[in-house]
């Protein structure tokens, strides 16, 4: 078995989901913040989002993929595990993604319900997934402990995405929009940091493999720079949020980009404490693998497809970039 | 309190959701390109009413795209929630087929759609009639690896098979399995037909109301000339399909055709109830020989019947029945199209009120089609997952009863009420004046209905 077939797909899953977090991440958090908005703007939030939320939902298409092309042993257990919270997302997404298209062309009487839909799925969608974080983390474990572990990581999600969302607003709206979603975004942080934090703090007591890990000399040390990075990233976002100069002076994307920042280093930290393992404590990535021709099969065609990916996908975004303005099929 | 069993409870979840799912790839595959068809249309003819056509239909083309990727989603979970034992023995085939679904199909025509949809000011027209190509070829790639994948799983060849585990000899073999070429030449052209009747069906229901724009009859005519030429070329391919099925599935097709004896000289069962119990098939009408002649292209050919395969062969009356309606649907289909295509070719008259009903009936008889066909399939291999080689039974997932029927609810639930809200508003959207009419009613009063008529 060639060793570094797993260790690249692994790699590129984790990638994936990476993205996958970042990307819908944001137009989660459009939907969990469109409570808030007025009429008008609620339309232009949705438009901010209206030509990406469809490829966004694809990275999470690729990940599960990548687990069932690369890992075919883990991936029932996986999902087998996670079948609640799973179904859930689900029907989250389901709700979500057709009350986007029904409400633009539904009698305008059914503009609030369809409205309503889109919130509630984005949350439901929002909360699974971190359950199944949290399920993921705890080695599929069904403890108590462990139960109590993924609520709070359900909790915590949402509290990103919002921020994302409030964030890809500042990028994406000006004026009173701009105003709101920088107050959004004020709100949120400090909520997120916290859980965040506490996050942090659980996960090695509640898995004694992590804690193994990371508390260990000297590799403990060599670690250090995620925590500390960590915690500059955030502490700039929250400059960034109470002085708001390089926010409203041009650099409106900073905030965005911080939290590119802080979601790429909880990754590695994610994937330090997991790797090499693919459910942990249970099987490594290797022990679950698929059978080599397979994976050098799709080896190939990801090496050269990824890439086009993410090439046509930065050219759309230079299509939209700039201010939204209203959505329209013309 | 009775138990459902949750072997059966994970296949009616599997089918429930799969069914919902193809209802609107069968809508958007077909409906792409009719869309660069209108798109290329107006670009080359500068004709604006190709314009207004290209703008209704992408709107529905949206709204059943939406459908069709959220509920897909569902699908590439259901795998691992509902099967795990398959993607383990499988894995190593399915795995990257689906693979290169996701690589070459899937983000190509999200990616794409949000130009197609949404960019038609910020880029150039050349570039605005690529995107709607790109997302036209990339909903056909996907039927091709899905296609591929469940083909090989009807006729697998190019494994070998190692501790239970299946392991690829050749690639070309698994993609390029023996029934691959007639399943997806079946099914594009089950799209473009459900797409078709679907745009046809809308159109003349407008006609009907007197709310259709000068483009409504422009589309008509196109529509029923492509579905003139589709419908024969389906029972064609279908037919090739069947010997095909004949030569790999010889269980299936007994089953479809309610042959209980292996016999010469078989004959055409058209309608009949078929019975497991007595294993004969009641209140039969038949043509003699028929079967034999189809299916051998020999008055006198062998057929071999379901007791040859006794405790192997598939539930015969819904594979029987589902043969029925999709062959039915698929005749219908041919009916009316050439009723269509001699009023407006032949005697070059407007459709009249007849034709009018007869054709928005049809509305959405390509997806009863695709349903029914889809059974005959699927219901049609079992007892088997991967044909002659893993039995279904051995593979579900230990799910209690009590989740998974609760979760099947929830699932249905939701699929009812998307399945009301999209048909409700098509038909808000159908009955909508067109913009064009309102336009002319403003100006003109009374006489603009007869106007847009003469359009
Ligand atoms: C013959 C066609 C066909 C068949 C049999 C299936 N699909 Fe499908 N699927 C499509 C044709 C399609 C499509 C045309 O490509 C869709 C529909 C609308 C769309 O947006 O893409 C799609 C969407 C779609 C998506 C969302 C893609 C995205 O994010 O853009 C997923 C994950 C799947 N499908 C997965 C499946 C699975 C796991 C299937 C089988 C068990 C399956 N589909 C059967
Ligand atoms: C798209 C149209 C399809 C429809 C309407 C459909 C319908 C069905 C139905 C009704 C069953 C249940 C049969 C039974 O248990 O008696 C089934 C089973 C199944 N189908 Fe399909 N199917 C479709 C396509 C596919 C594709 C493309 C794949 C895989 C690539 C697939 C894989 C399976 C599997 C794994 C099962 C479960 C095992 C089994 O019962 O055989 N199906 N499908
Ligand atoms: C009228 C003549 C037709 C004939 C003789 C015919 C024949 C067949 C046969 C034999 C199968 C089963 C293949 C197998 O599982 O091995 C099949 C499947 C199928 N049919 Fe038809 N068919 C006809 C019309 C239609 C029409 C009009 C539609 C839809 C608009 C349609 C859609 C399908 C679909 C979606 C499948 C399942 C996918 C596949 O296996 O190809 N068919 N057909």
């Amino acid at each position: 078995m060639e060793t570094w077939l797993p260790l690249f797909f692994a790699g590129a899953m984790g990638l994936a989901l990476l993205i996958y977090v970042i990307l819908d991440g944001y137009d989660l958090g459009i939907g969990l913040l469109l409570p808030f908005a007025s009429e008008s703007e609620k339309d232009l939030m949705i438009a901010s989002i209206g030509p990406f939320w469809d490829a966004n939902e694809t990275w999470i298409v690729l990940g599960i993929g990548i687990l069932l092309i690369a890992f075919p042993q883990a991936h029932g257990e996986i999902l087998t595990a996670m079948y609640i919270p799973v179904t859930l997302m689900l029907m989250g997404l389901v709700l979500r993604g057709i009350a986007f298209d029904f409400r633009a062309k539904a009698v305008s009487n059914r503009k609030d319900m369809w409205n309503l839909i889109f919130s509630v799925g984005s949350l439901v969608t929002a909360c699974s997934q971190g359950w199944m974080l949290g399920t993921y983390i705890t080695g599929l474990g069904e403890t108590s402990l462990s139960w109590l572990f993924s609520i709070l990581i359900a909790l915590t999600l949402p509290a990103l995405y919002v921020l994302l969302g409030a964030a890809w607003l500042l990028i994406k709206t000006e004026g009173e929009l701009f105003d709101k979603a920088m107050r959004w975004a004020t709100r949120a942080i400090l909520p997120m940091g916290m859980a965040l934090l506490l996050v942090s703090i659980a996960t090695p007591l509640i898995s004694q493999t992590i804690a193994d890990k990371w508390f260990t000399y000297p590799e403990g040390l060599m670690l250090l720079p995620i925590p500390v990075l960590s915690t500059l990233t955030y502490g700039f976002m929250m400059s960034l949020l109470y002085r708001q100069r390089l926010l409203r002076e041009g650099r409106e994307w900073l905030l965005f980009a911080g939290l590119i920042v802080l979601c790429l280093l909880a990754a590695l930290g994610l994937a330090y404490s997991i790797l090499p393992d693919i459910i942990i404590g249970r099987m490594t990535i290797w022990e679950s693998a698929a059978s080599t021709p397979s994976l050098l099969f799709t080896f190939w065609g990801t090496a050269v497809v990824l890439p086009a990916i993410l090439g046509y996908t930065f050219f759309v975004y230079r299509i939209f970039r700039g201010k939204t303005s209203e959505l329209t099929y013309e | 309190m009775f138990e459902f069993d949750p072997y059966l409870l994970a296949r009616a979840q599997f089918a429930a959701n799969i069914s919902f799912h193809i209802l609107f790839p069968s809508i958007t595959i077909g409906l792409g390109w009719i869309l660069l068809f209108f798109r290329l249309r107006y670009t080359f003819t500068g004709d604006k009413h190709w314009e207004n056509a290209y703008h209704f239909w992408v709107k529905i083309f949206a709204l059943s795209f939406a459908i069709g990727v959220v509920s897909g989603i569902t699908m590439s979970f259901q795998f691992g929630t509902n099967w795990p034992g398959f993607m383990e023995r499988a894995g190593n085939i399915a795995g990257p087929l689906l693979g290169y679904e996701v690589l070459t199909a899937f983000f190509m025509e999200a990616t794409f759609l949000g130009v197609m949809l949404f960019g038609k000011s910020r880029v150039s027209n050349r570039m605005h009639v690529i995107a709607c190509a790109l997302v036209a070829v990339g909903t056909t790639l996907s039927a091709f690896w899905i296609l591929s994948l469940n083909s090989w799983m009807q006729t697998p060849t190019g494994y070998t098979m190692v501790d239970g585990v299946f392991h690829v000899e050749s690639w070309m073999a698994v993609i390029f399995n023996p029934s691959f070429p007639y399943r997806l030449a079946h099914m594009m052209i089950a799209s473009m037909l459900t797409a078709t009747f679907l745009v046809m069906g809308i159109s003349a229901w407008r006609m009907k109301r007197k709310v259709d724009g000068p483009a409504t009859a422009k589309i008509f005519r196109a529509m029923v000339a492509t579905a003139m030429i589709l419908a024969p070329l389906q029972v064609v391919v279908g037919d090739l399909h069947g010997l095909n099925t004949l030569e790999h599935q010889p269980a299936k097709v007994a089953a479809m055709e309610g042959i209980w004896e292996t016999q010469r000289g078989a004959p055409l069962t058209l309608f009949g109830f078929p019975d497991e119990e007595t294993r004969t098939t009641r209140f039969a009408i038949e043509i003699p020989r028929a079967a034999s002649y189809i299916l051998t292209h020999d008055l006198d050919g062998e057929i071999l019947g379901l007791n040859e395969f006794a405790g192997e062969h598939p539930p015969v009356a819904p594979v029987f029945w589902s043969f029925r309606i999709m062959v039915g649907i698929g005749i219908l289909m041919i009916v009316v199209a050439w009723w269509a295509g001699w009023v407006l070719f032949k005697q070059r008259r407007a459709p009249g009120p007849a034709l009018l009903t007869a054709t928005s009936v049809m509305t959405f008889s390509g997806w009863v089609a695709v349903l029914a066909g889809w059974y005959v399939t699927e219901i049609g291999r079992q007892p088997w997952i991967v044909y002659g080689m893993l039995n279904t039974a051995d593979l579900v997932a230990d799910h209690s009863s009590g989740v998974m029927l609760s979760t099947f609810m929830g699932y249905m639930a939701l699929y009812v009420f998307v399945m009301i809200s999209y048909i409700a508003t098509l038909r808000y959207m159908a009955t909508k004046p067109a913009a064009s009419l309102l336009a002319l009613r403003q100006l003109g009063g009374h006489n603009a209905n007869q106007q847009t008529q003469e359009a």
